[in-house]
């Protein structure tokens, strides 16, 4: 195939993107833009097949098939409880990717002196250094959220600097390497450095945080895949690369202002400012009332509006699908239900999300925060389900409070509240939470499932 | 075509690529924020273009087919992956079955 053919039927490929992402604007329409994305890389895939000088051999087919198989697989089997992690792999996957592709091509274009222009050998640099910080960087963030290894920030003294240190060594590694020295064990130390950061980088962040950094990563896999259509001269990669690269910087930005904190502070803040502002945060006296699962069945049966706010707690539990159940039971009863999502609930943009829709929930009656907030008021029952933070009113009411700021669902102005629990253990971020001390606060102490199944039963017996 | 005037060609498309990419995405509502972040992990697998560049070097030395091979493996994945989880995600994002059939 000529190369006008080629790079006309990968403008094909770049259109399907592009329209992809377009018809992600409504849920009516998302599905069909993944099928066309899905095409266009179709259309990559064959036209790179019949690339002028592409010896197929063995290894494009049995490597594809190996990849594909996994791929499938895993995602066919994952639970939706489980998708933040599932996202974070196939993102670590694709940056590991880009970095290897950089490494063979400055292998093959480095030995000769002269071959490799400077923009050349920068993009090598970017896409092996982002690629190998998002893989490393997407492995530990998988690892934490799988529990593999524990998800609260992990820090040893001197974090910082070395931190500081290893970035520094392997900017020098690229600056050696665009100054001219194309020597090979540069370009594998530096990779080997970068894998080191990305570990290092993510290892102190928290599991409540997880939002930022995935969707950090993401842009960050972007950005390599751009850096990789440099080196190969790919307009495909370089405007995919950069649309990926432009929906992460979105998100994240999005994410740190739902937590109003800076992307720096979300980053680096594990290193000393949460613990010192946690320190010195009021301490709420008062006493907690529990209830039994009977009273709360009462009180909402008799409710006119029910706002339901999710949090981490029901997706640890897998409580979507009773919630749902509750829901309909209430729905049956003349009581209006409606489910409050605040940005940063749970460990991926827009989690609770989807496992509200995988147990059925219609999209309408999700609710973002903006659109909910005034509505609370009005609210009969606010029936909180394993958040925490992002229901604190010291957010609002608190200077003190390291939280301070954040956005927050006012679920204190409804008439009642009913607080579904473990235990009495304060959020992730380690501060207590007065709302718990309202008088018009019941607490249901159990697991979010249990409990909400004896809700059911509860609603169902009236 | 010189190698600079190629490079400010690609320069190019990569501003207006992402000028594009932050219209599009800013349009995206919450409620499809986890969709989109996969499928954005689905677009990245285009490396694959490069894993099979590479894989594909006719003649290739030891060293540049197994990073090939591993490389076309990860691409792989992230493409078949990125796109069965979200086209699952999508599936299950759904209006109430209307009791009786109505547009809306």
């Amino acid at each position: 195939m000529g190369s006008t053919t080629s790079n006309l039927l990968y403008l094909v490929t770049i259109i399907c993107f592009v329209l992809a992402l377009r018809f992600l604007s409504s849920p009516t329409t998302a599905r069909h833009g993944t099928w066309i994305g899905a095409a266009g890389m179709v259309v990559a895939i064959v036209v790179t097949l019949a690339h002028h000088g592409l010896h197929v051999g063995w290894r494009i087919p049995v490597g594809g098939a190996i990849g594909a198989v996994f791929g499938a697989v895993g995602a066919r089997r994952v639970k939706m409880t489980a998708m933040p992690q599932m996202v974070a792999l196939f993102n670590g996957v694709g940056g590991g990717a880009a970095a290897l592709v950089s490494l063979a091509a400055f292998h093959n274009l480095a030995p000769e002196p002269g071959r490799l222009h400077g923009d050349i050998s920068v993009s090598i640099i970017a896409s092996a250094l982002i690629g190998s910080i998002s893989f490393a960087g997407s492995m530990v963030a998988f690892s934490k959220l799988q529990e593999l290894i524990k998800g609260r920030p992990i820090t040893y003294p001197g974090q910082k600097f070395g931190n500081l240190l290893l970035l520094g060594a392997i900017v020098a590694a690229g600056v050696a390497i665009v100054a001219g020295s194309e020597r090979q064990w540069l370009i594998v130390a530096l990779i080997v450095g970068a894998l080191v950061f990305g570990v290092l980088f993510v290892l102190p962040i928290g599991g409540a945080d997880m939002p930022v950094v995935i969707s950090l990563l993401n842009a960050f896999t972007g950005v390599a895949a751009s850096a990789t259509g440099f080196e190969l001269h790919s307009n495909a990669l370089i405007v995919s690369g950069a649309l990926v690269g432009a929906s992460g910087t979105l998100l994240t930005m999005l994410m740190g202002r739902a937590m109003n904190r800076s992307i720096g502070n979300v980053l680096f803040g594990a290193f000393g400012t949460v613990h010192a502002g946690a320190g010195t945060a009021t301490s709420y006296e008062g006493t907690v009332r529990s209830v039994s699962a009977e009273d709360v069945a009462i009180m909402l049966s008799y409710a006119q509006k029910v706002v339901v706010v999710p949090g981490y707690g029901m997706a640890v539990a897998q409580a979507q699908h009773a919630v749902r159940e509750l829901a309909d039971e209430l729905e049956k009863k003349g009581v209006e239900v409606e489910y409050a999502i605040h940005p940063v609930a749970g460990r991926m943009p827009g989690h609770m999300n989807v496992l509200l829709a995988e147990a059925n929930v219609p999209y309408p009656a999700l609710k973002e925060m903006d659109e909910i907030n005034p509505e609370f008021p009005q609210t009969d029952v606010a029936l909180v389900i394993g958040a925490n933070d992002v229901v604190n009113p010291a957010a609002r009411n608190e200077p003190s409070s390291p939280i301070y700021g954040m956005p927050i669902l006012n679920v204190d102005q409804a008439h009642q509240i009913v607080v579904m629990k473990r235990s009495m253990a304060t959020g992730f971020a380690g501060i207590d939470n007065p709302l718990f001390l309202d008088p018009k606060t019941a607490m249901l102490f159990g697991d979010a499932k249990d409990s909400v199944l004896k809700l059911v039963a509860g609603v169902k017996a009236l | 075509m010189s190698h600079y005037a190629q490079l400010v060609v690609e320069l190019t498309i990569l501003v207006l690529a992402v000028f594009l990419g932050v219209e599009v995405i800013s349009k995206v509502p919450t409620l499809l924020h986890t969709p989109l972040m996969s499928g954005t992990n689905a677009i990245h697998g285009i490396v694959i273009v490069g894993a099979m560049l590479v894989a594909g070097t006719a003649g290739a030395d030891t060293l540049t087919g197994w990073v090939g091979f591993v490389a076309m493996i990860l691409a792989s994945a992230n493409v078949v992956g990125g796109f069965v989880v979200t086209d699952r995600m999508l599936e299950m994002f759904k209006k109430r079955e209307p009791p009786k059939k109505d547009g809306g």
